[in-house]
C-alpha cells in the first residue's frame, strides 16, 4: 500500500475486489467487527425487545398485551394474553440472545476483533479467513437460534440454563436451542485462538506486554477464557442431544415420573452433571463479559482524566488471577443442590477470593479519578457511571456466593438484579462508552455529544429503576421464574407495586435508545469530521492511523513503540500526552 | 499486505502464528475430551452397576485398531520428516499410508459399530454403552477430519511445495500435531471404554 492510494481511499475504495469480497464475505479485521458489531447490536435490541414482553404479564398478569398482541400468533398468545409456555420461551430466549448472541460478540467479536490489531500495531489478524469464518459461522448459531420461534412448540424454554431432565422433555425448540449453541461455541473457539495469536505474535517492534493497553490484557484474557471454558458446554450439549435424539440418558435419572407416568428410558443418569458442565462454563463466561468492559473503560477514563492509570500493572495481574481463579468458582452457583457442605465450603472460599481482583481493578480504575482534570464527554460520563454500577453488582453478590444467605435468595429476583447490575449498566454501559469514544476512529466522524448526554441520563436513570427494585422483590422471596410475577403468593403482596415500577422502567429505558439509535444513524453522514487522534490519545490505534484506518493494511508503515500505554501529562513535555509511537 | 510470522519464527516468542494457533485449539480439545471423560467418571461412581468393557466390547478388534493408528502416527512424522529432507515423492508416500490407515481405522470401527447394531445394542441400551457410542463417535469425526485435511495436502494442497516450500512443510507439521493428538486420544478411549 503506498501513500497515494491511502490518500485516495475515500473516492477510489475499490482496488480490485468485488463488492461481496469487500463488505461480505471481507477477510479484513475491520470490515468483520464492523460486521460483528451491527449483528450484535440488532441481537442486543431484539433480546431486549423479547423482555419488554415478558415485563407486561409481570406488570399486569392475565390482561392482553395492547398494541401488538395482533403479531402473535394464537398458539402463543390466545386473545393477547401471554400463555405460561410462550412466557418460558421469551424468557430462555432473552438470556441466551443477551447473552451469547449480543454482549459476547459485541465485546470480543466487535471490539476485539476491530481494536486490537490497531492498538498493537498488526496489519490485521493472525488468520484473516478464520476470522471471516468464525463471524459467518456465529451469523449462522443466530439464525438458527431464531428458527427455534418457528418450529411446533415454540423456542426453547427451559431457561437459558437448559437444566435437565426438564429440558430434555422439553419440545423442539430444545433441539435447536442446541444446534445453536453448537455452532455459537466453534464461532467463539475460531476467534479467541485468533485473538490470542494475534496479540502473541503480531504486537509491534518494541510492544512488551507490560506496554499493551489494558483493553488488549482483557481481550487476551478474554480469549483464554472462552477457549478453555467453552468446550465442557460443547461436551454437554453433545450429550444433551444424544439424550434427545439417540434416547440415552446421560442426564435422566431412573424412574423419573412424567405426567403421572415413568418416562421409559434407561434411567441412571445424573441431572447434576449437567449442572456442572453447564457452569464450568458460565461462570467464566461472567469473567468473559466483565474483562473486555473493563478494558474499555480504563482506555477511556485514561484518556479523559489526562493521566496514567493508577496501578496498571496491578490491573494486570488482577485480571491474570481473575481468569485463572474464575475456573474454581463454578459450583457456587450450585449450593442448594446438595452438593454437601464440604464442598460448598470450598466454593465459597474460592468465591470470596476472586472477588479480590475484582475490587483492587474497580478501586484502581477509581483512584484513576483522583486529581484529574475530568473531560465530562459522552463515553466518559458511561465509564464514570460504569463504577458505581457494576460496584453494586459486585457488592450484591457477596450474600449469593456465601452457601447460607443464598439458600434464602436462591433463584429469587435478588440474583437477577445482582447479574444485571454486572451486565446492563455494567458491561453495556462500557459497551456504550466504547461506541461512543471509538465512533470517530471508525467513521471518521465523531457522535453527536447533545444526543448522546440524552442517551445517558435516561438510560442511567431508567436502568435502576428496574433493576434496584429486583432487589427488594427478591428479598420479599419472589422466585424469578414466575409467570405472574408473585401475584400468587400471599407473602409478596405488599411488594407488587414494585413490577408495574420495573416494567414502566423498562419501556422507558426502550424509548431512551432512540436518541443513541438516530445518533448512530445520522452521525454517519452529518456528524462532525474528525482529527486522526479526536481524543487527544496517546495509544496506536490512535496515533498512528488515520480515522478510518488504512484499508487492509491499517498503517501506512507500521509503528514501533518506545513508551507505555498511558503517557498523559508528562511533566516537561509541550502537549498533555506522548503517543506509544513517540521516539 | 502480508501477515508477518506465518514462515519464519518471531525471534521473541520463537513461534511462527500457525503453531501457536493449532496448540491452542488442542488446548480447547483437551477440555472438550476432558469434561466427557469427567463425565464418564462422574456417571460411572454414581451408577449402581456398570459392566467391564472388555465383557461386552471386543479388545482384539480395539487392540487393532490402537496399532493402526499409532502406525498411522509414525507414517505422519515421517511424512512431515521426508518434506524437512526435501524428498516430496517420500513425503507422498507416507502421507498416503497414513491416510489409508485413517480409513482403515474408520472400517473397523464401522465394523465394530455393526456388530454392536446386530447385536441389539445402542445408545438407548444403558449408560455404558451410552458413553462408548457418543465418545467413539466424537472420536471418529474428529479422525474424519483429519483424513479431510491430509488428503488435501496430499491432493490440491500438495501444489503449493512448488512455490512455498516452507509454508507447506509447517502446514504439514501443523496437520500432522492434531493427528498425533486425535490418535492420543485413541490411547485414552482404548483402555478407559476396553480394558477397565
Amino acid at each position: 500500500m503506498d501513500a497515494t492510494t491511502v490518500n485516495l481511499h475515500k473516492t477510489h475504495d475499490h482496488h480490485e475486489e468485488s463488492f461481496i469480497r469487500k463488505y461480505v464475505f471481507s477477510v479484513d479485521h475491520k470490515v468483520i467487527g464492523i460486521q460483528y458489531g451491527i449483528t450484535a447490536l440488532i441481537f442486543l435490541f431484539f433480546g431486549f425487545t423479547l423482555m419488554m414482553i415478558m415485563r407486561w404479564q409481570l406488570a399486569y398478569p392475565g390482561e392482553p398485551i395492547p398494541f401488538i398482541s395482533s403479531w402473535f400468533s394464537e398458539t402463543s398468545m390466545p386473545g393477547g394474553i401471554m400463555l405460561p409456555e410462550f412466557y418460558n420461551s421469551l424468557g430462555a430466549m432473552h438470556g441466551t440472545i443477551m447473552v451469547f448472541l449480543g454482549v459476547v460478540p459485541l465485546a470480543v467479536g466487535a471490539f476485539g476483533n476491530y481494536l486490537v490489531p490497531i492498538q498493537i500495531g498488526a496489519p490485521d489478524m493472525a488468520f484473516p479467513k478464520l476470522n471471516m469464518a468464525s463471524y459467518w459461522v456465529y451469523f449462522i448459531g443466530g439464525i438458527v437460534m431464531l428458527v427455534g420461534f418457528f418450529v411446533p412448540g415454540g423456542a426453547a424454554n427451559s431457561g437459558w440454563t437448559a437444566y435437565p431432565p426438564l429440558s430434555n422433555i422439553a419440545t423442539t425448540g430444545q433441539t435447536v436451542w442446541l444446534f445453536g449453541m453448537v455452532f455459537l461455541i466453534t464461532s467463539s473457539l475460531l476467534g479467541s485462538v485468533n485473538i490470542i495469536v494475534t496479540i502473541i505474535q503480531l504486537r509491534a517492534e518494541g510492544l512488551s506486554f507490560m506496554r499493551l493497553p489494558f483493553f488488549v490484557w482483557g481481550q487476551l484474557v478474554t480469549s483464554f477464557l472462552l477457549l478453555l471454558a467453552f468446550p465442557p458446554l460443547e461436551a454437554a450439549g453433545v450429550l444433551q442431544l444424544m439424550d434427545r435424539l439417540a434416547g440415552t440418558s446421560f442426564f435422566m435419572p431412573s424412574g423419573l415420573v412424567v405426567s403421572g407416568q415413568v418416562l421409559e428410558v434407561s434411567g441412571g443418569g445424573s441431572p447434576l452433571l449437567w449442572q456442572h458442565l453447564f457452569w464450568f462454563l458460565a461462570h467464566p463466561e461472567v469473567y468473559v463479559l466483565i474483562l473486555p468492559a473493563m478494558g474499555i473503560i480504563a482506555e477511556i477514563i485514561a484518556n479523559n482524566t489526562r493521566k496514567p492509570l493508577w496501578g496498571y500493572k496491578s490491573i494486570v495481574y488482577s485480571a491474570i488471577f481473575l481468569g485463572f481463579m474464575s475456573f474454581i468458582v463454578w459450583a457456587h452457583h450450585m449450593y442448594i443442590t446438595g452438593m454437601g457442605t464440604t464442598i460448598n465450603s470450598f466454593f465459597q472460599t474460592t468465591t470470596m477470593i476472586i472477588s479480590i481482583p475484582s475490587i483492587i481493578i474497580l478501586t484502581s480504575l477509581m483512584i484513576s479519578l483522583w486529581g484529574g482534570s475530568i473531560r465530562f464527554n459522552t463515553p466518559m460520563l458511561f465509564a464514570l457511571a460504569f463504577l458505581p454500577m457494576f460496584g453494586i453488582g459486585g457488592l450484591t453478590g457477596l450474600p449469593l456466593g456465601l452457601s447460607a444467605s443464598d439458600i434464602p435468595l436462591h433463584d429469587t429476583y435478588y440474583v437477577i438484579g445482582h447479574f444485571h447490575y454486572i451486565v446492563a449498566p455494567g458491561t453495556i454501559f462500557a459497551l456504550f462508552a466504547g461506541i461512543y469514544y471509538w465512533y470517530p476512529k471508525v467513521t471518521g466522524r465523531a457522535m453527536n455529544e447533545f444526543l448522546g448526554k440524552i442517551h445517558f441520563w435516561f438510560s442511567l436513570i431508567f436502568i435502576n429503576g428496574i433493576f434496584f427494585p429486583m432487589f427488594i422483590v427478591g428479598l420479599a422471596g419472589v422466585s424469578r421464574r414466575l409467570y405472574d410475577g408473585g401475584a400468587s403468593y400471599a407473602h409478596a403482596q405488599d411488594i407488587l407495586y414494585l413490577n408495574e415500577l420495573m416494567s414502566v422502567s423498562a419501556w422507558l429505558l426502550g424509548l431512551a435508545q432512540i436518541p443513541f439509535i438516530i445518533n448512530f444513524f445520522m452521525s454517519m453522514f452529518n456528524g462532525k469530521k474528525t482529527e486522526a487522534n479526536h481524543w487527544q490519545a496517546t495509544t496506536l490505534e490512535w496515533a498512528a492511523t488515520p480515522s478510518p484506518p488504512v484499508p487492509h493494511a491499517n498503517f501506512i508503515e507500521i509503528p514501533k513503540v518506545y513508551r507505555g500505554p498511558y503517557e498523559y501529562s508528562v511533566p516537561g513535555h509541550s502537549t498533555d500526552f506522548t503517543p506509544q509511537n513517540q521516539a | 499486505m502480508q501477515i508477518p510470522y506465518t514462515v519464519e519464527q518471531r525471534q521473541d516468542t520463537g513461534l511462527i502464528n500457525s503453531k501457536l494457533g493449532i496448540w491452542l485449539f488442542l488446548a480447547s480439545e483437551v477440555m472438550l475430551f476432558g469434561a466427557l471423560f469427567s463425565s464418564y467418571i462422574l456417571l460411572r461412581v454414581g451408577a449402581i452397576e456398570w459392566p467391564r468393557g472388555a465383557e461386552i466390547l471386543s479388545v482384539p478388534i480395539a487392540f487393532t485398531n490402537t496399532m493402526v493408528l499409532i502406525t498411522s502416527s509414525i507414517t505422519m512424522v515421517m511424512a512431515w520428516a521426508s518434506l524437512m529432507m526435501k524428498n516430496f515423492g517420500k513425503f507422498k508416500l507416507y502421507l498416503g499410508l497414513t491416510i489409508l490407515l485413517g480409513i482403515t481405522f474408520l472400517c473397523i470401527k464401522g465394523f465394530e459399530y455393526n456388530t454392536k447394531f446386530q447385536h441389539g445394542l445402542f445408545p438407548s441400551t444403558n449408560t455404558f454403552m451410552a458413553i462408548y457410542f457418543t465418545l467413539t463417535g466424537l472420536h471418529v469425526l474428529h479422525v474424519i477430519g483429519g483424513l479431510i485435511v491430509n488428503i488435501y495436502l496430499w491432493g490440491p494442497g500438495a501444489k503449493m511445495w512448488k512455490t512455498e516450500p516452507e509454508h507447506f512443510t509447517n502446514r504439514v507439521e501443523v496437520s500432522g500435531l492434531y493427528w498425533h493428538f486425535v490418535d492420543l486420544v485413541w490411547i485414552f478411549l482404548f483402555p478407559v471404554l476396553y480394558l477397565l
